[in-house]
């Protein structure tokens, strides 16, 4: 059904007994033209742009839990497109030209907010390295401002322009960034592909990858076997887990990244900010939490949880950056896995295994990229080519050379 | 996290610094392969499970150490140090 | 000052003797020691304290402890203001101010209660429905009015007046929880001599058995917890920390805590924290945290008025406070009439009690007892009143209603033991068919539950486990055991329970989670939905996300989920809870780490002697450094800048570089290790000579720089870039122990041991010769470029001395044992004083190395490559090195991979700026065409223009080609033209000098 006020009206005056479930339950069947691996925000997104821009719809996603149980649901919600490097803008640029049209698309509201997202700067040095990463935005034709600090003080009277250890100079600000509803948007691209007839199923955990002839020909899972067509993995955090059903090893680390929300608070900050002389960032939610985080723990994790150095570290620069933090209570704490990539950057691509398609290795950025993943995949998946904006994402990249660093960091994923 | 060092013991891991799997090994000298040398610098097990890794002791001893830890758990079963591990012997 | 109506007559742990006045919403009250500000609240009779999230109804206090979800206050004010605080757990002060929030203008009449309206159609996810239309009015238009109509209290802003620090314990034992089972567990391994910490986020220690009447070995139970804690107290290796949270348990038996230090003070005193952070790494812990008693779900469950009988207990028997006169009983077990019994006993008047279970006449004597009529098999459908509970719907066994007046319903429907801990290592909580809660499931190895947290409720079992697992945790701990005691006998009690977890047919809305006012409907809705898993229920109702994190809701949304999808609790799910217990300031964890003390400053040796030259420092990295010594009458930082590099390529100047890396490399190999991890060759280098040397990372990119010499065969003294130098120290010993643990050579870190400045200048010979012994000839012929020599200074100091240029002129760096930095700058400007010796600072150093094309950090971004700066040719082919196969890789080796060049404004007067991207000229500015970017500029005094260096397709093959620095975010546009990266001194003819 659709969603609108007048079906919200309507269904307030009769006791709300008529909404339907937002999604069928479906039994798997035997056979799919596509299966998805995942059940989280780049499956689902990438079962609606299937069906709904490539007229596929005999698909299944896979879902080993609920529907949005990974990441999707446990980031800190950013979206943005403040990208470097030419592999990236234009990715995430198509990114945010989806979230931008995502409600009416879904006809689901995931609160899409451009509230702005601020990195400041801290030194010269800084300062021009964000120069130039504005530029490049500017050049892909995304929003970029450079703002000194008399325009970042009236903005955030709060920060710590006076006593700081890194006197913050100034920062980069898109205005076109912000934040969205993560499980809202989950549920809307789950509900949208669900009404064009792809089968989400949930608690139906892959445990194998069939194998025919060196060709991917379906799944074995905890609710029996499954043939597809061409079997799609979208299992940021898990994708070494899975890859290795079929023999593959691929340039991904598993690491954790906590994530941390405060009690409810009337508004203080209107959009993101990030601090740059540490690794902290923090909006606040419509709800009234502030939401904040910072670097990973830096360990190859699989446990969902962080420790204290990191909580600390985070708490550090929060005080540092906004000193009126102190007497906020911090709410809860959780770690999300992720797949960091060994160049920082992601991968959307074939693989030597003929069938089995892979979308993976989005580090702590899949949140802002899953409308762009969702439909560069299924592209792939539909056409066998890549998405003219995803062409960099390859998987021989890291042979070849042409890796995509935004940092610099190099072969190291703990430091991306 | 405490990872016992074999030289300082039980220490906060606070003070070490986490590179990655310890197993692969470098293809040594001029014969060496630019494909091989890619998988060492870019392809992991990942496992879930034992993890094989190596530790840097910077606020300690400077030791580089190999921890058996579960990245599921992460209960660590062994340390020792990288330097004691002889070519072939232990990977 | 008003009375305290509802304090009663004698009774409860608080110092009548000792009034404290306090403040709410600006009224001011009286309360007394002991009192928390809800049981002060309550003396006073004041009910209503607060305004739910959604639809602003008034709320009271439902429960006497952490788990409180309405009664959230904003206390204190201006800059230590702290919103969302639950007065049933603020010890009272004299002075203290709080305030009631989420309500405008008053909270007696809040505006906002209007939401009741419409609350029929603001279901749970009603938002994710609408508000789509037009697109454009979500950020104009609904989104601020939800903004600003969302959120609880508010926080202050302005920077926290208090303090905070950090602190770290080991101990043996951790006991969490100071009631019976804690004091008996901290008892039995105390008593072996076990280190222990005992913690408890109560200001008294005691536990429950502070709101109870209950005897321990046949006396009150008030006497043995004196008794035990004067004897917990006489232990030396006992400690006992109130006031003080265990909030979350971490890997490997780690636990952090927060100790509410001042927090019952009004201000904290002098020297000391408001609060402090712990890091507790314990051998062994047991969680006696108790358990918290559940709500049942009926109609105006919220009412001010309507509290968990526990609750009640512990405001009768704790605070002397009985807060209704007339009290309805509503429960579902034997515990609650506890209650009935303690509110009797205080000389209250309970009207009825409502049991839901079947008729007993035990029971029926009891109520008869107690004067209180009996509804047996009963169940109260409603609460009404407004700002406060006015009387109950009871619908009896056979159906009949039956309307009561009260102002006081407790409710009684077992409790939930408080296993948060359990769960924080991912463990999940068991379903206990018996015992009709969860327990605690699978436990890390090192931890124990104790009593009512491991669902063992009886104040006999709390004592039991306590003394035995204390006991087990001392000997665990390697302890010898003590003599096992038997647990002292209690007064009998039973536990006879069966659960109510909702009661329909009530008129109004039933609550499940009272802060984000989710109620029964909103659980049905996510069934209908399909937000069924326990997962979907919490995220699409919110159920259990408020700062309770549904201490008192996730179990009731669990069973009603359960009961519209026909399955049991534990096939729904289960509720497992993440750190922290309670919510914690940010400020607690950050310690003292904010404003100048956020991160430590590293100061180079000659730090105050740059002070009294008047330096102006710059951050870098965790160093201060000197950036330029302004001098009286310079307009600005470029005039000083300008006149320092002048007098170094007139005459000289001294600089100091300290903070550069430097890594004394020792051993047969140590020759053969730096052939494997530069990319030049060092075996040929000869002993007293120093070389440029560069270093990649495995995958072919550059990783750092610096000159490295050779001080004896198997002996070499490398420098490493500032920035890097903790990098490259971890980098070789892995390329050592990791590697090629088979090559003979040591290294360490001798950054820190020498004071380091660099002379540069036509006139720094001359200079140095006032400082080093005479001894030493530092003729061109006997110290030429590129020298490193052991030398003396000052009269027989050992120093180092390197022939080394960043800026192009004839230049050394001199090296003394870091102590003597101080007076080695002394001793320069004295010996150079008749040149006009000159101190400059980093500015002048980046804009010499510019000058003379030298690549510094901006190029060093760990993006390129050594063919990238033109240090292609520097890569040995003979020989194996760290990156040398990735960078031979194709991507790597591209022609048209950015090169770099220089650059200079086409327009002399420019000003050019780094991070300005190439676009050819009468190219469109789009990122196809861009070609690279600057990296580095400065003012050349010596050029008089503004020069650059640059990465652009096509390097040093288009010099001489025009292009557009193009800088839209600085609004720049300028016209450059490609030269070579060596502006000054191309032949190098200064250096040689």
């Amino acid at each position: 059904m659709r969603y609108s006020i007048f079906s919200l009206l309507s269904q307030t005056l009769q006791g709300h007994k008529g909404w339907t479930p937002a999604w069928r339950d479906p039994a798997p069947k035997p056979e799919y033209d596509v299966i998805i691996i995942g059940g989280g925000g780049h499956g689902l997104a990438t079962a609606h742009y299937l069906a709904s821009r490539h007229g596929i719809s005999n698909v299944a996603v896979l879902e080993k839990g609920y529907l949005g149980s990974g990441n999707v649901g446990r980031n800190t919600t950013i979206i943005r497109s403040n990208y470097l490097l030419p592999g990236n803008t234009p990715f995430y640029e198509l990114s945010m030209k989806l979230w931008e049209g995502l409600e009416q698309d879904l006809n689901y509201n995931a609160m899409v907010s451009q509230r702005g997202v601020l990195n400041l700067y801290h030194s010269d040095a800084q300062r021009d390295a964000f120069a130039r990463r504005g530029n490049a935005m500017r050049l892909a034709g995304v929003d970029a401002e450079l703002l000194g600090t008399e325009q970042v003080r009236p903005m955030l009277p709060y920060l710590d322009f006076d006593n700081a250890r890194f006197p913050i100079q100034g920062g980069l600000l898109q205005r076109r960034g912000g934040s969205a509803r993560h499980d809202a948007v989950a549920w809307g691209f789950a509900r949208a592909a669900d009404s064009r007839g792809v089968d989400m199923i949930q608690n139906c955990e892959v445990t194998g990858i069939t194998m025919a002839g060196g060709r991917a020909i379906g799944v074995e899972t905890s609710r029996g076997p499954i043939r597809a067509k061409k079997i799609a993995m979208a299992v940021a955090g898990n994708s070494s887990r899975v890859a290795a059903m079929a023999g593959m090893r691929l340039p991904i680390e598993t690491h954790v990244l906590q994530a941390f929300v405060s009690e409810g608070l009337k508004p203080l900050i209107e959009g993101v900010v990030t601090f740059g002389a540490g690794h902290f960032y923090i909006s606040q939610s419509d709800k009234g939490g502030l939401v904040f985080g910072g670097d990973i723990d830096g360990y190859n994790s699989y446990a969902q949880r962080g420790n204290l150095p990191v909580i600390e570290d985070v708490m550090e620069s929060a005080m540092a950056l906004w000193p009126g933090l102190g007497r906020v209570r911090m709410l809860r704490h959780w770690g999300g896995v992720m797949d960091m990539s060994m160049d920082g950057s992601p991968i959307i691509d074939t693989t030597p295994v003929e069938g089995l398609y892979l979308n993976a290795g989005w580090c702590y950025g899949g949140f802002k990229a899953t409308p762009a993943s969702g439909f560069c995949f299924a592209h792939l998946i539909a056409t066998g080519q890549p998405h003219p904006v995803a062409t960099a994402y390859r998987l021989d990249r890291f042979a070849t050379g042409r890796v995509i660093d935004e940092k610099g960091a190099g072969a190291q994923p703990n430091l991306h | 996290m405490r990872i016992t060092c074999p030289h300082c013991g039980a220490r906060d891991a606070q003070e070490f610094s986490y590179l990655g799997a310890a197993d692969p090994k470098r293809p040594e000298g001029m014969a060496a392969s630019e494909a091989a040398m890619a998988t060492y610098v870019y392809q992991r097990d990942n496992p879930a499970g034992v993890h094989r890794e190596l530790w840097y002791h910077g606020a300690g001893c400077h030791a580089w150490l190999v921890v058996s830890r579960d990245t599921r758990t992460h209960a660590i079963t062994a340390v020792e140090p990288a330097k004691a591990r002889k070519a072939g012997a232990t990977a | 000052m008003s009375a305290q109506p509802f304090r009663l007559a004698s009774g409860g742990l608080i110092d009548r003797g000792h009034q404290l006045d306090f403040s709410f919403d600006g009224k001011s009250y009286g309360g007394y020691a002991g009192d928390t500000l809800a049981s002060a609240l309550l003396a006073n009779g004041v009910r209503l304290v607060g305004r739910s999230f959604k639809y602003h109804r008034p709320r009271g206090f439902l429960s006497a402890g952490p788990e409180e979800p309405n009664a959230l206050v904003e206390l204190r004010s201006g800059a230590r203001r702290e919103p969302n605080t639950r007065a049933t757990v603020v010890e009272l002060f004299a002075g203290l101010d709080a305030a009631s929030q989420n309500r405008w203008p008053s909270l007696a009449f809040d505006l906002l209660s209007i939401n009741r309206l419409v609350s029929p159609a603001l279901v749970a996810g009603f938002y994710y429905k609408t508000f789509m239309w037009p697109a454009s009015f979500w950020e104009k238009l609904y989104e601020p009015l939800i903004r600003r109509a969302a959120g609880l209290g508010r926080a202050a802003g302005a920077e926290d007046p208090d303090q905070y620090e950090k602190a770290f314990a080991f101990c043996d034992l951790l006991v969490i929880g100071g009631g019976p089972a804690g004091l008996a567990a901290a008892l039995a391994a105390g008593r072996s001599g076990a280190r222990v910490i005992l913690c408890d986020e109560d200001f008294r220690l005691g536990g429950r058995l502070l709101a109870e009447k209950r005897e321990i070995g046949g006396k009150p139970a008030s006497e043995w917890l004196a008794a035990t804690l004067a004897e917990l107290e006489s232990l030396p290796e006992v400690r006992i920390v109130p006031r003080t949270t265990v909030f979350g348990l971490y890997d490997h038996g780690i636990y952090g805590a927060v100790e509410r230090v001042a927090d019952h003070l009004p201000e904290p005193p002098a020297h000391q924290p408001r609060q402090r952070g712990w890091r507790i790494h314990a051998k062994r812990a047991i969680l006696a945290a108790g358990a918290l008693e559940r709500p049942i779900v009926f109609a105006g469950n919220d009412r001010p008025g309507v509290m968990l009988a526990g609750a009640v207990r512990a405001y009768v028997n704790r605070h002397g406070v009985l807060p209704g006169r007339e009290s309805v009983l509503f429960t579902a077990g034997d515990d609650g009439w506890t209650t009935a019994r303690d509110i009797a006993a205080a000389g209250g008047k309970i009207a009825a009690i409502v049991d839901s279970r079947p008729a007993d006449p035990a029971r029926k004597a009891l109520a008869d007892k107690l004067g209180a009529r009996l509804f047996a098999g009963g169940a109260v459908m409603g609460a009404r009143g407004g700002r406060q509970l006015s009387g109950v719907t009871i619908r009896d066994a056979s159906g009949v209603v039956t309307e009561l007046s009260c102002d006081l319903l407790a409710v009684s429907n077992g409790w939930n033991p408080t296993l948060h801990l359990t769960s924080h290592q991912n463990g999940k909580p068991a379903w206990d068919e018996t015992l009709q809660c969860f327990v605690p499931g699978s436990l890390p190895a090192d931890l124990a539950v104790a009593g009512s947290a491991a669902g063992r409720f009886t104040l006999a079992q709390a004592l039991e486990d306590g003394a035995r697992l204390g006991r087990q945790a001392a000997t665990e701990a390697g302890l010898a055991a003590t003599a096992s005691e038997p647990a002292p006998t209690t007064d009998p009690e039973t536990t006879g329970l069966s659960p109510v977890w909702r009661v329909s047919g009530g008129k109004g809305k039933a609550f499940v989670d009272y802060q984000n006012d989710v109620t029964d409907k909103d659980v049905e809705l996510a069934a209908r939905e399909g937000f069924r898993p326990v997962e979907h229920l919490k995220r699409y109702t919110t159920l259990g996300m408020a700062t309770d994190q549904g201490k008192t809701s996730n179990l009731s949304g669990l069973a009603i989920m359960a009961e519209q999808t026909a399955k049991t609790i534990p096939q729904t799910g289960t509720t497992t809870f993440r750190p922290p217990y309670t919510p914690v300031a940010i400020g607690a964890l950050a310690g003292h780490h904010r404003g100048k003390e956020f991160r430590p400053v590293r100061l180079a040796p000659t730090h105050d002697w740059s002070k009294e030259q008047g330096a102006v420092f710059v951050e870098s990295g965790p160093w201060l450094r000197a950036q330029y010594y302004p001098r009286p009458g310079e307009a600005d930082w470029l005039t000083t800048v300008n006149r320092e590099v002048k007098a170094v390529r007139a005459s000289v100047g001294i600089c100091d570089v300290s903070t550069l890396g430097k890594i004394d490399i020792q051993g047969a190999d140590a020759a053969e290790f730096l052939e494997r991890v530069y990319i030049n060759g060092w075996k040929a280098l000869p002993v007293g000579k120093a070389r440029y040397g560069l270093m990649l990372r495995e995958d072919g990119f550059v990783m750092d720089d610096g000159t490295t010499s050779r001080l004896g065969d198997s002996h070499f003294l490398m420098t490493t870039t500032t920035a890097n130098a903790g990098k490259v120290m971890q980098h070789l010993e892995f390329c050592h122990q990791v590697l090629w643990p088979e090559l003979d050579v040591r290294m360490v870190s001798v950054s820190e041991q020498w004071a380091q400045v660099a002379i540069a200048g036509p006139k720094a010979r001359e200079t140095l010769r006032g400082v080093v012994d005479p001894e030493y000839v530092l003729s061109n012929e006997a110290l030429p470029y590129l020298a490193a020599r052991s030398v003396t200074v000052g009269g027989g100091i050992q120093a180092r001395l390197f022939r080394i240029s960043f800026s192009g002129e004839l230049a050394y760096e001199l090296a003394v044992p870091a102590d003597y930095g101080d007076a080695m700058m002394r001793a320069l400007m004295q010996a150079g004083a008749s040149f006009g010796i000159t101190p400059y600072g980093t500015e002048a150093l980046g804009v010499m190395r510019i000058e003379k094309g030298h690549v510094a950090g901006n190029e060093l971004n760990g993006q390129t490559t050594a063919r990238d700066l033109g240090l292609g040719r520097m890569m040995s082919s003979k020989k194996d090195f760290v990156g040398r196969l990735m960078a031979g890789r194709q991507a790597l080796v591209e022609q048209e991979r950015p090169a770099l060049v220089g650059f200079r404004p086409v327009e002399p007067g420019q000003r050019l700026r780094a991070g300005a991207h190439f676009i050819g000229t009468g190219q469109q500015a789009v990122m196809e065409n861009d070609e690279g970017y600057m990296t580095s500029v400065a003012y050349s005094p010596h050029l008089k223009h503004w020069m650059g260096l640059g990465l652009i397709k096509g390097g040093a093959a288009r010099i001489g080609e025009r292009v557009r620095a193009y800088d839209p975010v600085r609004n720049g546009d300028v016209v450059v033209e490609i030269c070579s990266p060596v502006f000054v001194d191309p032949e190098g003819a200064r250096l040689h000098g």
